[in-house]
């Protein structure tokens, strides 16, 4: 029971830095300029007081130890559920749970394997056809070049599969955190619905913006 | 009406099991669904065949005893509706029908559709009660209730404890039938001095049963013959956070 909250919890401190994390990335629509010397200000956050990219590193670490937490405790949660279950049905369809409930566990998998590619392109560059460390625009608007439709493409997918997760994963920490009646059940589903319709524009609008060239 | 029936036959708890397949040609759509079965083991018994074993008790929706999953669902196809309840009108003539017993792990099968569901009966034991002094019976409105909490724990109380929610589940997870007891008992002035207690009593049975983890899919509450809501599996989770901390403050 416990693991729950751990889901719910952690959960949470991502989805805050998914909001975070799509608020910098529309500063594409200010210029190049505004996102690059974003991205460099993320790295000067509160020097002197902690060193150069110190804010940064805090946040990856913190990131990290929530996903660590977040996907233990899912491993741990799914075989529990597994084992509750020993002998299967020979014919049951379900009747109520959504489709963003039923692909939690794999459409996290999916979003797992996404934030490794994506890390590896944009973050180190690896991947990048740019991949030079600061011109973040340059680096975007290359990825997402017409000629490169399939990572658009995946990036697409990847990011409706971050959306149905959070549909779902809203509404049920909230649930987990006991913050559901009768009353508010509807309006919370609502709000979890729209968070997560909220944050596939924001997210899908960049690369596409890049791909026809709007940015 | 001609049914065909895909019946699970299972010998005993160590058997593998498997479905079987019987034709019922003299069904009227007034039936239950439970009085079906007993015209299909009137034709087995007369076949010489074993008859479908299969719990009931009251057949009329109240004591949680008929435990079966029809057509996939558990308690049949017909919303907020008992398997003893549940009538043959509701089926079409030539129809295939599945019927399987509940699943899960903390309810072994006993034998073709019987489960052994003692595992509720473990988690009531743990804590699903009030503790009643000795002595003469206090008068009925000495405690003033509020109306909405009284309604509120009534609904709860509606439970029969069938377990149909954990066959819906798709984890497998008891969290509505725990919740319901909570509610039920928690929102009542009788049932706060063992809140605490309660709810960390229950849910350490619960999950020492075997039973799932709640990932708020919603099967539960569709598939309760009593309308159980959902948000009593919201209330269980906020008594719980609140029990773990009054405990680490009292530790």
């Amino acid at each position: 029971m416990v693991l729950k909250y751990v889901m719910a919890a952690s959960g949470a401190a991502m989805l805050l830095y998914l909001v975070l994390h799509m608020v910098g990335n529309l500063k594409i629509f200010f210029g190049a300029d505004a996102l690059d010397s974003y991205s460099a200000w993320l790295r000067t956050l509160l020097e002197p007081a902690v060193p150069y990219a110190g804010v940064l590193w805090a946040i990856r670490v913190l990131l990290t130890v929530a996903l660590v937490a977040h996907v233990g405790s899912a491993i741990v949660l799914a075989r529990r559920a597994r084992a509750a279950r020993p002998v299967r049905y020979v014919h049951r369809q379900p009747v109520e749970g959504s489709y963003a409930a039923r692909t939690m566990r794999w459409g996290g998998v999916i979003i797992l394997l996404f934030v490794v590619y994506h890390v590896l392109d944009l973050t180190t560059g690896t991947l990048n056809p740019n991949g030079v460390h600061g011109e973040v625009h340059a680096n975007v608007v290359a990825d997402f070049d017409p000629s490169r439709w399939y990572v658009t493409l995946f990036y697409t997918l990847a990011v409706l599969t971050v959306g149905f997760h959070v549909r779902h994963g809203m509404w049920s920490g909230l649930q987990t955190f006991g913050r559901s009646n009768a009353l508010t059940q509807r309006a919370l589903k609502t709000f979890a619905f729209v968070f997560a319709a909220v944050l596939v524009v924001g997210f899908l609008s960049v690369p596409f913006a890049a791909t026809f060239g709007l940015v | 009406m001609r049914l065909h029936l895909k019946v699970w036959r299972q010998r005993d708890a160590d058997d593998r099991g498997a479905m079987a397949s019987y034709d019922v040609d003299d069904a009227s759509p007034d039936m239950s669904f439970l009085e079906l079965l007993d015209v299909l083991n009137e034709k087995l018994t007369v076949e010489g065949e074993e008859p479908v074993a299969f719990d009931h008790d009251c057949r009329e929706g109240i004591c949680g005893a008929c435990s079966m999953v029809i057509d996939g669902q558990p308690h049949g196809p017909e919303k907020a509706t008992t398997t003893c309840q549940l009538h043959m009108r509701h089926f079409s003539d030539g129809d295939t029908i599945t019927v399987e017993p509940f699943r899960a792990g903390a309810f072994p099968v006993v034998k073709d559709l019987v489960v052994d569901r003692g595992a509720f009966d473990r988690i009531i034991a743990a804590g699903g009660y009030i503790s009643a002094p000795t002595g003469s019976a206090p008068d009925a409105h000495a405690v003033p209730v509020p109306k909405d909490q009284a309604d509120r724990a009534f609904t709860a109380a509606a439970c029969i404890g069938c377990g149909a929610c954990v066959a819906a589940c798709p984890n497998g997870s008891a969290s509505l039938f725990l919740g319901a007891k909570i509610t039920h008992l928690g929102e009542l002035p009788q049932g706060q001095p063992e809140r605490n207690s309660r709810v960390l009593a229950m849910v350490d049975e619960h999950d020492a049963a075997g039973f799932g983890g709640c990932t708020n899919t919603g099967e539960c509450a569709v598939a309760c013959p009593k309308e159980i809501p959902l948000d009593v599996i919201s209330q269980l989770n906020r008594d719980y956070l609140a029990a773990r901390k009054a405990r680490r403050r009292s530790a």
